[in-house]
Formats: C-alpha cells, structure tokens, sequence
C-alpha cells in the first residue's frame, strides 16, 4: 500500500484506547448512534461476536443474537463513527475464528463457556459495573 | 474539454464520510502541472495547453547534459561527437529545448489539454489540485488493466450457454450470422481477443477530499488501469451537482 493511502486510512480509524480488545465467541454491547429526522439517540445491540474480519479502516464485525426467537446479525464497520462504544460484557471460550456454526444450533447448544484468562477479571469488573448502574437494560428490537 | 491534471493513481481504500458510511475510495496523486507551451490559432490553428507531469531522473539529465557538451567539443574540433545510443540518453535535446521555452526541466510526460479559452493560462504557471473542490465531479482517463486474451462473456457481456442438461454450449460466442445470405460473418459481431490496456475514461466520479499540500485528490469509485499508472483527471463539465 503507497505510504499516502496508508495515512489517508490512518486519519480514519479510532484510537486504540476506543476499541476493546475482543474476538469471536465474546458477548458484547454495540452503542448504535441512531438519527431519526432531527433527534439522535443511542440503541444498544447485545450479542455474540461470531465474525472479526478485515484490516484497517475496512475491518469488520459480526453480532449475532436472539430477538424473539429470530436470529438477528448485524455485521458493522469497527471504526464507524455511527459506534458510540463497544463493551464488553463476557467473554466466550470458542476454538475457530468464525463461530458460523453457531447459526445451525439453538438454545442450550449454542452455549458458550466462559473464557478463562486475562480478559476475565475485567469483564467481570464491567459486568458488575453495569448491572449496579442499570439492572436489566436489555434493548428491545 | 474542461481543464485537466496529470496525475498517478496510489491504490484504493475506504474512508467515512459525514454521516458515518463508508464508501469506496482511489487515491490519486496529482500534479503539479507545470504549462509547457500555449498552442492558439494563429500558430497552430487550435486552442490547447500543453502540461507536464513528474521529473525526470537524475541520470537521464546529466547525460543529456553530457550529450550536449559532447556535441559542443566536437563541432569545435571538427570531429563527429562521441555520443552515447539515442536509448541510453533518455532525453532528447528536443525535449531539453523545449522545457527550456518555458523555463522548465524537461517532465516526466506531456500532455495536451484542449480549452476554449487560453486566455487565463500562461507558460509556466504551475496547475495544482486546488483546482478540483471537494464534492465536485470530475472524469478520470487512464489505460485499463490488460485482460489478454478474453471471450466474449466478459469481453462483450454476451450471455453464456446452459452449464448443465447437456448443452454443451457453455461459454462461446454463439452464431456468427446466417448463411448463403450473406455468406459473411458481420461487422461488429462480438468475438474473443485481446481486452484492456485501452484508454478508458471513468465519468463523474466524485471528490471525497482534496489535500493541496501533499498533491491528493481522493474520489469516490474506481479508476482504470493499475496503481501508479498515469491518469488525467478533468473537470466534468456541469461537474457541480449531487452531493451524495
């Protein structure tokens, strides 16, 4: 890549302190800014990472949960400026990359075990943290 | 024609615009312009401007220097000069001399960009990218990628046979006309051949941003020919519409 069009994707990218350090198998909340007309607002997406792909400024992510009994993906950019945050609530011990399996299983078969390591003791800090502040936010669809 | 810049295409990415979507992005890099000759209709019945584009190497011009001393020394001496082979001198005292009307070092490539009015021109003067704004709409002209040897499929975008049900009929150029009458194949009748490497004009691509200082210009879309390949990037004409 020409060292300008390095830059030019550089200048895009969110600073590193604004996105967590998560992989596939993580349950995570996306902080969706929202314009409707004139308001804006912010609508969480809770769910499970199953896909991380790409670099730079065209790496993507994939959240895949459960809305009333549907299935719901949503893959979005990782530097969009329409993320407010990401955060992460648990994470997931899984053995591939892209958890694509995940889509053929339900209920007790799509359970992820918990992750035991570095990320454990801040997650569960976070989760704490979030369930004193709100108990019980879970966003509707 | 509009007023147009050379430039080089530096490859392509993705860049956020205002309300956060992403959109496909060729970086190009593009002048500065220097104008190497004015043509007008009374010395060369048009009206055009003439531009370079990049410098020429060290070594190209020192040895078109050593060619000239060379001459110099001989036609001094009565001798025929002792001059390397037209290839290895790279630039010719013809180029040399004509940068030189302008005050210039000889560019890389010259070009010539018909106007309507060269009124507001003169030689010399530098063009730069400032010329293009951002969310204006310019035509970009490059030579394609070569395909080599290609069908018609993707050649002409004729449409292929069946794959299965034993058709057998799967990618070819299907009938090449009826026959006693007129016991020719058309004019014009798509075949296979050599695709790309032609000079392909991309129309109304968009200017995402504009950085004079480092020679930028970023657009929306994508532009012919491979990265670090020559382009000329013009202004469309009524290039002042939609904002996406």
């Amino acid at each position: 890549m020409h060292a300008a069009v390095r830059e030019i994707e550089k200048a895009q990218l969110k600073p590193k302190k604004d996105v967590p350090d998560f992989r596939a198998g993580d349950t995570v909340r996306v902080s969706l800014r929202i314009v409707e007309g004139k308001t804006e607002r912010v609508q969480d997406f809770v769910g499970v990472v199953i896909a991380r792909r790409g670099g730079g400024v065209c790496e993507t992510f994939t959240v895949r949960r459960i809305s009333f009994g549907i299935g719901i993906e949503r893959t979005f950019p990782l530097h969009s400026p329409r993320i407010e945050g990401i955060k992460v609530i648990r994470h997931g011990r899984v053995r591939r990359a892209k958890l694509y399996y995940l889509r053929n299983l339900r209920g007790k078969k799509a359970r992820i075990s918990e992750r035991r390591g570095a990320g454990r003791k801040k997650a569960m800090e976070a989760n704490a943290e979030e369930s004193n502040a709100a108990p019980e936010n879970a966003s509707a669809e | 024609m509009t007023i147009a810049l050379l430039g080089r295409k530096l490859g392509m990415t993705r860049v956020f615009i205002e309300d956060g979507t992403l959109v496909p992005v060729t970086v190009l890099e593009v002048g500065p312009c220097p104008i190497v000759q004015i043509k007008s209709p009374e010395s060369d019945r048009y009206t055009a401007i003439q531009i370079g584009y990049g410098a020429r190497r060290e070594t190209a011009l020192r040895r078109a220097e050593q060619a000239r001393e060379e001459r110099a020394r001989a036609r001094e001496e009565g001798r025929r000069p002792r001059i390397r082979a037209p290839k290895q001198v790279l630039v010719t005292q013809a180029a040399l001399g004509h940068a030189k009307r302008a005050g210039l070092m000889p560019p890389r490539v010259l070009r010539e960009v018909r106007v309507d009015d060269a009124s507001g021109y003169e030689v010399g003067q530098e063009l730069r990218v400032d010329l293009f704004e951002v969310g204006e709409r310019v035509h970009v002209t490059g030579t394609s990628k070569g395909r080599g040897f290609a069908g018609t499929i993707k050649r002409h975008h004729t449409s292929r046979g069946p794959e299965t049900h034993g058709s057998r009929y799967h990618r070819r150029p299907g009938s090449m006309g009826a026959s006693a009458d007129p016991s020719r194949v058309r004019k014009g009748k798509p075949g296979a051949g050599r695709m790309g490497t032609a000079r392909t004009t991309v129309k109304n691509l968009q200017v995402v941003q504009c950085d004079p200082e480092n020679n930028l210009l970023v657009l929306r879309g994508a532009v012919p020919g491979h990265n670090g390949s020559l382009v000329m990037v013009s202004k469309a004409p009524n290039g002042k519409s939609r904002k996406a």
